[in-house]
């Protein structure tokens, strides 16, 4: 026998379950426990960058939309910077904005939305430029281990025909699962996503 | 040498002994999906219409991956790791009392420092304060389910509680959950983000559950049971569980040599 490495190995992941409001957005269980809450809210007032609301849902393989699904996004600011001392690249950091929320979707119709600020284009470590994208992660009843995804940005295709990670996708109809899409209500900017889980329009998750 | 090759690394950055270079900016190990539960696991009957079933698109870690939210302790309030106490109103909740405590460490074994931990449970009837729960036990008045806490520089973290208990689900007729808590955990990167159950040692229940038993590694499914801590008990007051939690392991960069735009 060759000497053990002694690694620990990483605990396994389970299920969110149902009732993961509780935990993560007591005022969605239908109480009020702690003096400051998390939300889908990542801008204040002062934050820089254009404000957008990111509105969705995510689809089972029934075509049904999951309405007791929670998503968490986390993101550069508007200057492609993430507020985490990891990013070492040169953008400028917004004190306004920690660039991290969470929603549950709405238990009649299912819709997620967040409002935040779209954000500016990364520089990666090995100095590439990536398209600006949100990072999404996924959680709920029926899904076992977190799922991670990205949206990019529909008015950005130069960018997105660019990137690195989507150009990994071998098959490029399935990088168009990744786009949301901009539309204007009402005077606001809203970007429009649909995640499928599974089925012939199945999102692309990563393995991150 | 072909002029794009990459400099020799060295391999202690990968596998940090016996330097113990910083936490927080390198990739992460990449993770070993067989410590975890397959997407598709057709016993726990809500994960079929719920599973992708494309394979993942395997990602090197980039600057969206290592980095993730940080937190304070202006995000908490001073009773958010007491459930005895944060949801009180005339009286202490019914229940075994209990203390939760552990740390959080990546898979080189060193602690996470200041990374959030939440949790949440059912109340001792096995009942959740939540407007979807219909299971007929009763709410208790004095007990919320939920609770929060920042790890120490060590990766530590505890709160107190009172005990789950175990409750019915529709999966089979007869399929009870047993005695759990949730927790949800951050670490340095959003990669190591992840969301878990703990349990409780010497419950009956756990062998036959259809949600823990997804875990396909013995080793995996029993790291998540708890054992008892006497040593950690308060005597006359509360019992002990001593949970501890594994994210992935994270390299270095400390010493690369970094290309421009970095």
């Amino acid at each position: 026998m060759p000497q053990p490495l002694n690694y620990l190995k990483e605990t396994a992941s389970q299920t969110a379950g149902p009732y993961v409001h509780i935990g993560l957005i007591p005022a969605m269980a239908g109480f009020d426990i702690f003096e400051k809450n998390f939300c889908n809210v990542l801008v204040t007032p002062n934050t820089q960058g254009e404000r957008i609301t990111l509105e969705g849902r995510v689809i089972d393989g029934s075509g049904t939309p999951l309405r007791d699904v929670l998503l968490e996004i986390w993101q550069a600011n508007a200057a492609g910077r993430y507020n985490h001392p990891a990013d070492r690249s040169t953008g400028a950091l917004d004190e306004e904005f920690r660039g991290w929320g969470r929603a549950g979707s709405d238990f009649e119709s299912g819709l997620v939305t967040f409002e935040t600020i779209k954000p500016g284009a990364i520089i990666d470590k090995t100095g590439r430029k990536g398209a600006p994208h949100i990072n999404v992660w996924i959680v709920a009843r029926g899904i076992n281990i977190g799922l991670n995804t990205r949206l990019y940005f529909s008015d950005e295709a130069a960018a997105n025909a660019a990137d690195p990670v989507l150009n990994l996708i071998e098959q490029p109809v399935r990088r168009s699962t990744l786009i949301a899409k901009r539309s204007e209500r009402a005077g606001k900017i809203v970007y429009s996503f649909t995640i499928h889980l599974q089925g012939p329009e199945e999102t692309v998750f990563f393995d991150v | 040498m072909h002029a794009q090759a990459p400099a020799l690394r060295d391999p202690r950055l990968n596998r940090p002994e016996p330097f113990t270079p910083p936490l927080g900016d390198g990739d992460f190990f990449q993770r070993d999906r067989s410590m975890h539960p397959p997407a598709h696991a057709p016993g726990y009957k809500s994960s079929v219409l719920r599973s992708p079933r494309q394979a993942l698109l395997s990602l090197e870690n980039s600057v969206s991956e290592i980095t993730g939210p940080v937190f304070g302790h202006n995000d908490l309030g001073p009773f958010d790791n007491d459930l005895i106490r944060n949801y009180a109103k005339d009286g202490d909740p019914v229940g075994e009392r209990i203390i939760v405590h552990g740390r959080v460490l990546n898979e080189t074994g060193r602690g996470v420092p200041n990374t959030l931990v939440e949790f949440w449970q059912a109340n001792a009837g096995g009942r959740y304060r939540h407007k979807k729960d219909t299971y007929l036990a009763p709410i208790d008045p004095n007990f919320g389910g939920c609770g929060r806490a920042l790890t120490d520089d060590t990766g530590y973290y505890y709160f107190r509680t009172v005990k789950p208990g175990p409750y019915p689900w529709r999966n089979y007729v007869n399929s009870w959950r047993p005695a759990h808590i949730h927790f949800s955990v951050f670490g340095s990167g959003f990669a190591q983000r992840l969301i878990t159950q703990m349990y409780f040692e010497g419950d009956p229940l756990i062998p036959v559950c259809p949600i823990l038993t997804t875990i396909p590694d013995k080793d995996a499914l029993e790291r998540l049971v708890a054992p008892l801590d006497l040593n950690a008990s308060t005597p006359f007051d509360s019992l002990a569980y001593r949970f501890d939690i594994v994210l992935r392991g994270q390299r270095s960069t400390y010493f690369e040599n970094r290309t421009a735009g970095n």
